[in-house]
C-alpha cells in the first residue's frame, strides 16, 4: 500500500517542496548544467515509438486509400457511426456517473475511519487496481454469463435471468468496477486534505448538514471530482478490452469499430479517421478539465487547505 | 450523521465486495474439476494447472510476458528516473512540453496508440518480436515512473544536494549517496507499476503479437473469445499471485526502508 501512496501523493508532494527551490545564480546552477541530457532518452523514445505511429495513424486517415478527406466524411455522413459515436459517449457517461456515485461516500469513508478501517478500504480498492484487466473481464465474463452466479442470485430472488453478459448493462458493471479506483484514489487525496474544521464551522454557525455538505465539502472536494471524472470517462471512451468481451457485437463501441476496421477489414483509413475523432474527443476533453481545475484550484488556496 | 454512519458502512462494505469479487471467484474457479466455466465449482482438480504448464502455447506465452515485462521495468525506470531528474531541475516552457509528452501516453487511447504501432510496426518488420512489445510496453510504463520519481524530488529538501556538493562530492557521488536513497520510495513504486503496466497490456499487444510470440494477456484474450476451457482460469491465478507478491514485497520493503530512517 505505500507503494501506492507515491502515485496518490503525487499532486500534493509539491506542496511542501516549493521551499526547496533553489535561488538562480547560486551553486546549483553550475552544477545542474543540462538537464536536457536526462530526459533526451526518455523523449527519443517516445517521438519514435509513441509520437510517430500517432502521427502514422493521423496521416493514413488522410491518404489511404486516396488523399483527401474522404475518411472523414464517410464517417459523419453514416448514421450507423454517429449512433456508434453517440453509444460510446452515453454508455462512458454511464460509468461515470455510476463510479462518481459509488466512489465519492466511499472515498470519504476512508477518510472518516480509523487507522484500520482506512486498511481495508484501502486495500480493498487496490486489489482490483492490482488485477490484471484481462483477469477482471475475465471474471465478470463469468459472473455475468445467463447461468452464472448473479442470475442465479436474481433468479433465487424472483427477479429470473436478466440477460447480462452480450449487453451493454453488463459493459457498465464491467467497466465501471474496472475504472472505479481511477475516481477513488483522486478523490481520496483531495478528501484527506480538506480541514474538517471548517465544515463544523459551518454547523456551529447553523447551517443544517446538507447545507454544511454542499456548500463548503463539496465544492473543497471538487478538484478531485473533476480529475477522477475526467480520467474515468477518458479511459471509458476508448476502453476496448472490457466492451469487446462483455457487449455484443451488434452494440460496439467506437474502439472495437476501429479494431474491426483495421484488423479484420485492413481499411486502414477509416479507421484512423475514427482513431483521430476518438482522440480529438479525448484531448478537447483533457482541456476543458485543465481549465476547470485552474478555476477550481485558487478556490480550493483559500478555503484553507494546509 | 448519527444514523449516517451504519448505512455509510453498510455501503462501503457492499462497494467493497464488488471492487474483489471478480478476482476472487478466479482463484477457486481455477481448481475446478468440470470443463466449464461453472462458479462455485462441484469438485475439484489440478488439472488446468497440469494443462497450463504443459502446453507450450501457455507456459511460453507466460515467459515472454515475464521477459519483456522486466526488460521493460529496467528500461523504463532508468530512463524514466533520468527524465524526472531532468525534469525537476529544469524550468520553462521546455520543461511544460517534454513533461506533457512524457504524461500523454496515460491519456492517449490505448486503441489508437495501438493501430498507429502496428502501422509502424508492420513497416519496421518488428510485429511479433521481443524488442517491439519492450518499447510498445516502456512507452506505457514511462509515466508511471516519472510521476513517483518526480514526485519524491519535488519533495525532498534540494539544499541536501548542495550541502553534499559543498562537502566535495562529485556529481554522482551526490547523487548515489544523496538523491538516490532519498528518491528510492518513488523508483521503487515506478519500477513496479511499469512491471505490472506491461504484465497486463493487452490492447496494443493484440495488435503487434504474431502467433509465434504472444504475451500471457493475449494468449488468454484469444482463449477467453474462443472457448470456455478452465485453462484460462489457471492462468489468472498465475497473474493474481504473482502480482499480490510482486506488490507485497514492494509495500514491505518500503516499510522497512521507511522505518529504518
Amino acid at each position: 500500500m505505500a507503494v501506492l501512496d507515491e502515485l496518490t501523493s503525487a499532486g500534493g508532494a509539491g506542496r511542501g517542496g516549493a521551499v526547496a527551490v533553489a535561488e538562480p545564480g547560486t551553486a546549483a546552477d553550475r552544477r545542474r548544467t543540462r538537464p536536457g541530457l536526462l530526459v533526451a532518452p526518455a523523449l527519443i523514445l517516445l517521438l519514435a515509438f509513441f509520437v510517430y505511429p500517432v502521427l502514422t495513424m493521423v496521416w493514413r486517415s488522410l491518404t489511404d486509400p486516396t488523399p483527401g478527406l474522404g475518411n472523414f466524411v464517410w464517417f459523419f455522413t453514416e448514421p450507423a457511426n454517429l449512433r456508434v459515436l453517440a453509444r460510446t459517449f452515453t454508455t462512458s457517461l454511464w460509468v461515470t456517473v455510476i463510479a462518481l456515485l459509488l466512489s465519492y461516500p466511499y472515498a470519504y469513508a476512508m477518510t472518516a475511519v480509523g487507522r484500520r478501517g482506512k486498511a481495508v478500504l484501502t486495500l480493498l480498492v487496490l486489489v482490483p487496481f492490482w488485477t490484471s484487466l484481462m483477469v477482471r473481464t475475465f471474471a465478470w465474463q463469468v459472473l455475468l454469463q445467463d447461468t452464472g452466479v448473479v442470475n442465479r442470485v436474481l433468479g433465487s430472488v424472483g427477479l429470473g435471468p436478466l440477460a447480462l453478459i452480450r449487453t451493454e448493462t453488463g459493459v457498465i458493471i464491467g467497466m465501471t468496477q474496472v475504472l472505479m479506483p481511477f475516481l477513488v484514489l483522486p478523490l481520496y487525496a483531495v478528501m484527506s486534505g480538506i480541514d474538517l474544521r471548517l465544515v463544523r464551522a459551518a454547523r456551529s454557525l447553523g447551517a443544517r448538514p446538507l447545507i454544511a455538505f454542499t456548500r463548503v465539502y463539496l465544492p473543497l472536494s471538487m478538484p478531485g471530482v473533476v480529475a477522477g471524472t475526467l480520467m474515468v470517462f477518458i479511459l471509458s471512451l476508448g476502453f476496448y478490452i472490457t466492451p469487446a468481451l462483455l457487449g455484443s457485437p451488434t452494440d460496439a463501441l467506437i474502439s472495437q469499430q476501429i479494431f474491426t476496421q483495421v484488423s479484420g477489414l485492413l481499411r486502414w483509413g477509416r479507421g484512423g479517421a475514427m482513431g483521430v475523432v476518438l482522440l480529438v474527443a479525448t484531448l478537447v476533453l483533457v482541456g476543458l478539465v485543465a481549465l476547470a481545475l485552474r478555476r477550481t484550484t485558487p478556490g480550493q488556496r483559500a478555503g484553507g487547505a494546509p | 450523521m448519527r444514523l449516517g454512519r451504519p448505512v455509510l458502512w453498510v455501503f462501503c462494505g457492499l462497494v467493497g465486495f464488488w471492487l474483489v469479487a471478480p478476482a476472487l471467484i478466479v482463484l477457486p474457479l481455477s481448481f475446478t474439476g468440470q470443463a466449464s466455466l461453472v462458479f462455485p465449482p462441484r469438485s475439484w482438480s489440478l488439472r488446468w494447472y497440469a494443462n497450463f504448464f504443459g502446453d507450450p502455447a501457455w507456459i511460453g506465452a507466460f515467459w515472454t510476458s515475464i521477459q519483456v515485462a522486466v526488460l521493460v521495468t529496467v528500461v523504463s525506470t532508468v530512463i524514466g528516473t533520468a527524465a524526472a531528474i531532468g525534469l525537476t531541475q529544469g524550468r520553462g516552457r521546455a520543461v511544460v512540453a517534454a513533461n506533457a509528452l512524457i504524461l500523454s501516453p496515460m491519456i492517449v487511447p490505448g486503441i489508437v496508440f495501438a493501430i498507429g504501432s502496428y502501422a509502424t510496426f508492420l513497416a519496421l518488420r518488428m510485429v511479433g518480436s521481443l524488442g517491439g512489445f519492450v518499447m510498445a510496453h516502456t512507452v506505457l510504463a514511462l509515466p508511471f515512473v516519472v510521476i513517483p520519481v518526480a514526485a519524491r524530488l519535488r519533495g525532498f529538501d534540494r539544499r541536501l544536494e548542495l550541502a553534499s556538493a559543498s562537502l566535495g562530492a562529485g556529481r554522482w557521488a551526490t547523487f548515489r549517496q544523496v538523491t538516490l536513497p532519498l528518491v528510492a520510495p518513488g523508483v521503487l513504486a515506478g519500477a513496479l507499476f511499469a512491471f505490472v503496466t506491461s504484465f497486463d497490456e493487452v490492447v496494443v499487444s493484440l495488435f503487434i503479437q504474431s502467433p509465434y510470440l504472444q504475451t500471457l494477456p493475449v494468449k488468454m484474450y484469444s482463449s477467453v473469445s474462443r472457448d470456455t476451457d478452465p485453462t484460462i482460469a489457471a492462468a489468472a491465478s498465475m497473474i493474481i499471485v504473482l502480482t499480490t507478491v510482486l506488490v507485497l514485497v514492494a509495500s514491505y520493503v518500503t516499510v522497512r526502508r521507511s522505518r529504518a530512517r
